[in-house]
């Protein structure tokens, strides 16, 4: 054997290895390096009342109230499996909205609602002009194709 | 490909590609950020700020590409011994770094009115950061062994020790890639898949041009560093040369 696959093979296998090391240390982190819980987690009992973390939701269709207070609202992020309801004072990003994703930074409170100090938008990764945004679902996918 | 070991054949291909690469990225990426800025209509949902895309989107992949491309020079080196690998990697260090502090600069910029932050320590974003600190850490060490001798390492050549940090720094790569799939992360999902595109045709043309402009424009400046360095190592050399005829005389 030449010296030269030598070093290709010894290469190889090193890189395998290394490449596994990534992919094992990345699946073990799957839960700790998770950027936010979502509802069906918390609702099986990921989450202890106080501890801070993060909520991540789509925030249910017609769900947002304003309180009298007319700083703080309310609304019940979903997942589709479970729904937690949260409650937030103060500004909320422009892209906030029902029927959009958000994360909340905030902890859980005895009484089951979570108590928000921050809100983010999530948005999703379709981009398209204002008028087909306004499309029903199946017109859009009748002129895209 | 050890043809091109001979830096004559190399440079007699890479002087007269350099201007048509910086030329035609450049004219690329004009076109396609003037379309993009001007032209195509705002998003459904962001209205003008989804408009960064249009470098936001090249940069990430120069940054990722960069990386691929040092961690193949490294291969190449340490296989095949290869003299271009070392100097195209040394090269590519630079720009790639700058682009890809140019994704999370304009991520940033991005995040701040569409998610309400600057900055949060999700997957991606940490990936990405840590893409540029390990550029940051290559061009440390290729910088170092410049130093060797009093000039550059015989022919431009990488230590074994930053080869084969080029390589294993390209674990990142598929991190950074799938991150927004393996974990919960305020940064959405991949929007071009070999599925096809979430980006509505009428916005995604414009993406199409600056991603091949900037792409070009990056190969243009790959080839005049690799260029300058293979100068370098002339000047170097002929010093030598010199110097050893002096002490002969």
């Amino acid at each position: 054997m030449k010296p030269k696959h030598q070093r290709l093979i010894l290469a190889i296998v090193a890189l395998a290895g290394v490449a596994g090391a990534g992919v094992l240390g990345a699946s073990a982190l799957r839960d700790e390096a998770a950027y936010f819980r979502t509802p069906a987690e918390v609702a099986g009992g990921k989450a202890t009342p106080g501890e801070a973390m993060r909520l991540g939701g789509m925030v249910a269709e017609g769900s947002i109230r304003h309180l009298a207070d007319g700083v703080t609202i309310r609304f019940v992020a979903t997942d589709g499996e479970a729904s937690i309801p949260v409650e937030f004072t103060g500004i909320v990003p422009d892209l906030f909205a029902e029927k959009a994703g958000m994360v909340a930074d905030g902890r859980m409170r005895a009484d089951g609602v979570f108590a928000a100090d921050r809100i983010l938008a999530k948005h999703d990764e379709r981009y398209m002009p204002p008028q087909m945004g306004e499309m029903p679902t199946d017109m859009k996918a009748a002129t895209a194709g | 490909m050890h043809a091109y070991a001979n830096p004559t054949r190399f440079l007699a291909i890479a002087r007269p590609l350099t201007p048509w690469l910086l030329g035609l990225g450049l004219a690329l990426l004009l076109v396609g950020a003037w379309a993009g800025l001007m032209l195509v209509p705002g998003d459904y949902k962001q209205g003008e700020t989804a408009r960064i895309l249009y470098v936001h989107v090249p940069s990430a992949w120069l940054g990722m590409g960069g990386w691929t491309a040092l961690a193949v020079a490294g291969l190449v080196q340490l296989v095949w011994r290869h003299p271009l690998a070392g100097i195209a990697a040394r090269a590519i260090a630079v720009p790639g770094m700058l682009f890809t502090a140019l994704c999370l600069a304009t991520g940033s910029i991005w995040g701040k009115p569409t998610w309400g932050t600057w900055w949060e320590w999700d997957g991606r974003m940490t990936s990405m950061l840590v893409l540029l600190f390990l550029y940051a850490g290559f061009v440390a060490l290729t910088m170092g062994d410049a130093n060797e001798n009093g000039g550059q390492r015989q022919g431009g050549m990488l230590s074994r020790g930053a080869a084969v940090y080029a390589l294993v720094g390209a674990v990142n790569i598929p991190i950074i890639n799938r991150s927004v799939v393996w974990w919960n992360s305020l940064h959405q999902g991949p929007s071009i898949t070999l599925g096809g595109s979430s980006i509505d045709a009428a916005l995604l043309w414009p993406l199409g041009l600056t991603l091949l402009g900037f792409s070009l424009l990056f190969g243009g400046i790959v080839l005049m560093r690799m260029r300058r360095i293979i100068a370098d190592n002339r000047v170097a050399a002929r010093l030598r040369r010199l110097a050893d005829d002096d002490e002969g005389n």
